[in-house]
């Protein structure tokens, strides 16, 4: 999965390397300006959809990877107005020899399996029928069996799992562990959606550690919430608007634990698409030194 | 109530006392000075009834600043500047902040007209009570300075700093809840004055005595003030900058590590190693609190009301009052089983005409230029003029009417027993569409994305357009008598089924649902992150908006058919036990109750800190809120 991601992104990145090439020969503009030409002519698309890309890399300093990622964009517009529906899903595994890989390989399956099952009718057939409990249920029930299938398959180990289910214009995520789901705003806003799970936060939050102290906290990966780990596990499900005029993203910790958001917005704001975007921030972190997988997903809403 | 660290020249202070206004003296033909509550630098400050309200004791704090520039432009430009700064005061709606309800110039003073708090400041308090205060209350006062502090300092577009925090500008209301006083807007009359110091000594921090106000200086003040409540050592008596040398644990070894902790950090004399915001250091008291248990014992510590509440006034009607009231231009209007719709003084309850239908009225009325809009079980949607009750016309539907009227976009959306809702012309009476729904509507269109959204006695919950086109449509298990609430992109309503929804406005979508105990007809009201409604269960409920989960539950002795309705920080809602309760919404706890001698059924309306009520005692109150 991840090898047919990374290849994806290879050529996409290449064709839009060609791209800029060309738009330099024909014009002495750079891409930026380009951009806030095109966005100052404020292109109208008419057709209300919701785009989304992906990045993932290994990084620098590890053989394998455990971090998953799941994205679905679909558009189904017929005589009836189609409502914009996105899934994505961020998940970073962890524990001995390979089970990392496979609770988090797992996790996304499952996850989406069970998301998609649910909504088969409301996308495939006709007539359309939404499906009969409600959004958060829906996310709540999918993390359960998710949850249960990976401390089956993979005893002992565990994941975090980030999941973002884009139904019209709200978001519902579910959540548990510390990879992330952002509102980012191309004003110079990063506003984190989801808390992470995790040691270093929970003592910032009982006022163990100041900003500074949990910044060089020795044991920032320690997770006290895992998908897979312990008997009954709890999710953070909840449901926000989608930012309007800026940016769904999720991530690994291998991409917010190594770059900074204001350059994550730079990666984003210099990128002249979504998949460029993605493959900015994936390079950002490499040069970083690419301490760990690093995998994220971005998604607009445009019109 | 200004104090400062100047002195005046000399003489001029008696001069100024001379000044001071007399009990007896009317302002503005409006405000009645009852007796001066405070001195300051600027001027005085006076106990005053407003006069607007005759037959009710309706007090206001009358702070009076003396304008004593010998220039007349100066003097303008500090006038100009009072205005600005009360217009700003006047946009702040925080729990903690007093309200401003007037303000204005007469000769050389200037005045601003605020709420009235009954209450203690917090260096009374100190002094008066023998021995420290506990822990947990000093606790609690921080995290609501903190709260107020935060909302101040993030106001738009600029901070707001206060300056001035210290005991002494500290109420604790009936409540036992603090609310800020005296801004320093005072500060706009000192201009020219060499060497002026915003900001008491003692509590102020190094930087201000530089002239540097920031949010950082208010955290410090604070931090100065818990000291003070924590070891009744008053830091004007001490040497400046001095806490370092007397930590508050020294001098009361009954305050945890962790609160001193917290106290200490707010005292830091580099700014920079302060807490970064009062939210941060919100979290810290939180966070001590958790740790030493001193949290726990606030949420059970419940204040008891004073000798119980009495109404402002109330009058009786013919029969059981089921319906809401409305209040409008000063009127109270309540429709009655008596068929009658009854229009009273909001201020005394004083008779002033009724207008017979011929069903009775269980709805609120909807008010529209000068026009009542109301339907009846008689099967009419009547309008009458606000004033008169004269009849302007009637509008004919096939069923009675419970569902209550909405105006929107030039029309009168409402729903019928017959099982369709009625768009109305706002001027000429007549249909501009309907749609047939499955049954009976009875719960209160609501108009928002330019869609109307109702529910109906068969479970069905529909979105309609302005042209009467379905837009999309839910299935609740059984019937929807609750009225719908739109918030952003979200819809809630609850259902005799037991449950409260929350909907995508857009699409229709299912959120998330909440289980209640029992079902319900109540209608939902929402403030800040959370939803409240009432169940047939007994309870009231307080659910988080954004994931679905209950936030806290109030018993109350018998169903809950009626509506919460949110002022300020206070929740109404009755009871068919007879009671109006009235709770503090973000945690549930009840402030106080009102006996009716009968169910209630409708509705509280809440206007200018009074709440009306009806009862099936046939009765309307008003009560101060």
């Amino acid at each position: 999965m991840a090898e047919f991601f990374r290849k994806l992104f290879g050529n996409k990145s290449k064709s839009s390397r060609a791209n800029q090439v060309n738009s330099v020969t024909t014009a002495p503009l750079s891409d930026h300006q380009i951009e806030s030409i095109i966005s100052s002519q404020s292109v109208q698309y008419e057709m209300q959809q919701l785009i989304a890309a992906s990045g993932q890399s290994v990084g620098k300093q590890r053989e394998h990877n455990e971090d998953s990622l799941v994205a679905i964009t679909a558009t189904l517009v017929g005589n009836s107005s189609g409502i914009p529906f996105g899934l994505y899903v961020v998940a970073d595994g962890m524990g001995g020899h390979q089970f990392g890989e496979v609770a988090s390989n797992a996790a996304i399956h499952v996850l989406t399996g069970q998301i998609m099952r649910k909504f088969h009718s409301f996308l495939f057939s006709m007539p359309t029928q939404q499906p009969d409990e409600p959004l958060q249920e829906i996310m709540e029930s999918a993390f359960q069996e998710a949850h249960r299938v990976v401390q089956h398959e993979a005893p002992g180990s565990g994941t975090t799992l980030t999941a973002a289910l884009v139904v019209g214009q709200q978001i519902t995520i579910g959540h548990v562990g510390d990879s992330r789901a952002y509102a980012v705003y191309p004003a110079g806003r990063v506003e984190q959606l989801t808390r992470d799970h995790s040691l270093v936060k929970r003592l910032e939050e009982l006022g163990h550690l100041n900003k500074e102290e949990a910044a060089n906290f020795p044991h920032r990966n320690v997770l006290i919430r895992a998908l897979g780990q312990g008997e009954a596990l709890e999710a953070d499900v909840f449901t926000v608007p989608f930012p309007r005029n800026g940016y769904l993203m999720l991530c690994s910790d291998g991409l917010w634990g190594v770059v900074p958001d204001q350059d994550i917005l730079r990666s984003i704001s210099d990128a002249p698409n979504l998949h460029r975007a993605c493959q900015n921030m994936v390079t950002a972190a490499n040069i970083a030194g690419g301490p760990d997988n690093i995998t994220v997903i971005l998604a607009q809403m445009i019109g | 109530m200004e104090t400062q660290s100047i002195t005046p020249p000399p003489g001029e202070e008696s001069a100024r006392s001379r000044r001071q206004l007399q009990a007896g003296i009317t302002l503005v033909d409006r405000y009645f000075i009852q007796e001066v509550i405070g001195v300051g630098g600027m001027g005085s400050v006076y106990r005053a009834r407003d006069l607007h309200f005759p037959n009710v004791t309706k007090l206001v704090a009358v702070k009076e600043m003396l304008n004593i520039a010998p220039d007349p432009l100066t003097r303008q430009t500090i006038i100009h500047n009072f205005e600005r700064e009360a217009n700003i005061l006047a946009t702040l709606n925080h729990p903690s902040i007093p309200r401003i309800y007037d303000y204005f110039s007469e000769e050389d003073r200037s005045y601003l007209v605020e709420e009235f708090i009954h209450g203690k400041d917090l260096e009374a308090i100190i002094s008066d009570t023998p021995g420290f205060l506990p822990e947990e209350q000093v606790l609690t006062w921080a995290i609501q300075l903190c709260d107020v502090l935060a909302f101040l300092h993030s106001h738009k577009p600029d901070p707001i700093v206060f300056r001035d925090m210290k005991p002494s500008n500290v109420m604790i209301n009936s409540n036992g809840d603090i609310i800020l006083i005296d801004f320093g807007i005072a500060k706009t009359f000192q201009v020219g004055q060499k060497g002026t110091m915003i900001g008491t000594e003692g509590y102020s921090p190094p930087e201000q005595y530089r002239g540097e106000a920031s949010p950082a200086a208010d955290i410090y003040a604070l931090g100065a003030t818990c000291h003070h409540a924590l070891t009744r050592r008053d830091p004007r008596l001490e040497p400046p900058f001095s806490f370092g040398e007397r930590p508050v644990r020294r001098i009361n070894s009954r305050v945890s590590s962790e609160l001193e902790a917290v106290i200490n950090t707010a005292l830091q004399y580099n700014p920079a190693e302060r807490f970064a915001g009062a939210l941060e250091m919100r979290e810290a008291l939180i966070a001590a609190g958790r740790k030493t248990g001193a949290l726990s014992k606030i949420a059970t510590t419940s204040i008891a009301p004073s000798g119980g509440i009495k109404p402002i006034w109330a009058f009786k009607c013919e029969d059981e009052i089921r319906g809401t009231p409305l209040i409008y231009q000063g009127a109270l209007y309540v429709g009655c089983y008596d068929n009658n719709l009854y229009a009273l003084n909001a201020a005394d309850g004083k008779f002033q005409w009724k207008y017979p239908a011929d069903g009775g009225i269980v709805s609120r009325p909807a008010a529209y230029e000068n026009n009542l809009y109301f339907g009846s079980e008689d099967r009419r949607l009547h309008v009458i003029g606000a004033r008169t009750g004269k009849i302007v016309w009637t509008y004919y539907t096939e069923g009675p009417i419970r569902s209550s009227p909405r105006i929107a976009e030039g029309h009168i959306f409402i729903g019928s027993d017959d099982h369709a809702l009625h768009a109305v012309n706002l001027n000429t009476g007549r249909s501009v569409w309907q749609f047939a729904s499955a049954d009976e509507i009875r719960s209160t269109p609501f108009v928002a994305n330019e869609l109307v959204y109702f529910g109906c006695e068969s479970g069905d919950f529909y979105a309609v357009d302005f042209r009467g086109a379905m837009k999309w449509h839910y299935q609740a298990k059984r019937a929807i008598t609750s009225s719908p609430i739109v918030v952003g992109q979200s819809i809630f309503f609850a259902s005799i089924d037991g449950t409260l929804y929350c909907l995508d406005a857009r699409n229709g979508w299912a959120v998330w649902r909440f289980r209640l105990g029992k079902g319900s007809v109540s209608s939902p009201a929402l403030a800040d992150n959370f939803v409240f409604v009432g169940a047939a269960d007994g309870f009231i409920y307080g659910v988080d908006a954004q994931t679905g989960k209950e936030a806290w539950r109030f018993r109350t002795e018998h169903q809950v058919s009626g509506s919460p309705v949110i002022y300020r920080d206070s929740l109404y809602c009755g009871s068919v036990d007879g009671n109006l309760y009235c709770l503090e919404y973000r945690s549930g706890r009840e402030r106080w109750r009102f006996k009716t001698e009968a169910a209630i059924t409708g509705t509280p309306a809440v206007f200018d800190d009074i709440v009306y009520i009806g009862s099936t005692d046939h009765q309307v109150y008003a009560l101060l809120a």
